[in-house]
């Protein structure tokens, strides 16, 4: 059997292996994001959420999920 | 004959019309029941929010949104934890991907101690997002030339501070707020450092068009109670600042006729 070779990113600070055929719509399905409650960030760059499914994540790609939380 | 106006005087920001002038941040609440319902009490029809990571550990933890319909209650993206430009851009652009959200509230700090906004960073993000499309309500010091730069700079509502973040001490500078209110035709909204209702209402009285409360409500004793308050008082504010109060005198002026005294 053919071993799917991993690859390191970090989503919000924190390190993540996955398969290095993961697209941005993978790593969100995978994490259970609510995509209309978030904005993701990929390497300080704003993405358009329309375009998950076409984003292929690289090694060492930086990615942040964030949402709306109590604040003053 | 005067008749007592019940018409609701709305609160214009951004050509969005609002029946409350109360506006109530959603942090430090015990939980986000505890939040939801102050919220309800108070009747306020914006809440200030934070931009934060996603917690992808824990899935379960109860979202904001689940609890405040961003629907029914105005969602204000707010940049507080900011102390930078950079830093507050990136949060209000992020603000807006995640729904649209264009009104937002600026808020960069300059101090960790006392929490007062750095006014340089303030004025470039402000001309920065008001060119970008975002209708800034700016967090500012209560200082009437600064002022007066932010409304230049694009801001939609000037938001200057009654006291330090949290602090509960009231207006410390009436003179400047009045002087704030006679310059600009912008919204001018109270934010940080009010302590109690009767804060809000001299908020109110000085000219301002609302005030914003978190932490006198939040971390009350009662907040459901608090809440009320201070819907009362922001109402009670207002009505007296449309009645037209008597001049100040020095002496005194009696209430009763001295004609037919015996």
């Amino acid at each position: 059997m053919r071993k799917i070779k991993k690859i390191k990113i970090k989503v919000n600070g924190k390190v993540r292996y996955i398969s290095n055929n993961f697209r941005m719509i993978d790593l969100v399905k995978n994490l259970k994001i609510p995509m209309k409650k978030v904005a993701i960030e990929l390497n300080q760059e704003i993405i358009d959420k329309k375009n998950i499914n076409k984003i292929n994540l690289k090694k060492n790609d930086k990615i942040e999920i964030v949402h709306f939380i109590g604040g003053g | 004959m005067e008749e007592v106006s019940l018409k609701v005087d709305k609160l214009v920001i951004a050509k969005k019309n609002f029946n409350s002038r109360l506006i109530v941040g959603t942090g430090k609440y015990k939980n986000m029941s505890e939040c939801a319902k102050a919220i309800k009490l108070s009747g306020a029809e914006i809440v200030t929010v934070a931009v934060r990571r996603v917690n992808i550990t824990n899935k379960k933890k109860p979202l904001l949104m689940d609890y405040i319909d961003p629907k029914k209650i105005t969602y204000l993206p707010n940049t507080a934890g900011c102390f930078n430009s950079k830093e507050a851009l990136r949060t209000l652009r992020l603000a807006r991907e995640i729904g649209g959200w264009k009104l937002v509230k600026l808020e960069v700090l300059g101090d960790k101690e006392n929490l007062f906004p750095d006014m340089l960073e303030t004025l470039n993000s402000t001309e920065i997002l008001a060119k970008e499309g975002f209708k800034v309500m700016v967090y500012c010091n209560d200082d009437p030339l600064m002022a007066k730069r932010l409304e230049n700079s694009g801001a939609e509502a000037i938001m200057p501070l009654a006291a330090p973040i949290g602090s509960g001490l009231g207006i410390l500078n009436k003179v400047n707020i009045q002087i704030i209110r006679k310059q600009t035709r912008l919204p001018l909204i109270i934010d940080a450092g009010l302590g109690q209702a009767s804060d809000a209402t001299i908020a109110m009285e000085l000219g301002c068009d609302g005030v914003l409360v978190n932490t006198a409500i939040a971390k009350a004793k009662k907040p459901f109670s608090m809440a009320v308050a201070f819907k009362n008082a922001v109402i009670a504010g207002r009505q007296s600042f449309n009645s037209g109060r008597i001049e100040k005198n020095l002496m005194g002026n009696p209430s009763s006729p001295i004609k037919g005294i015996i």
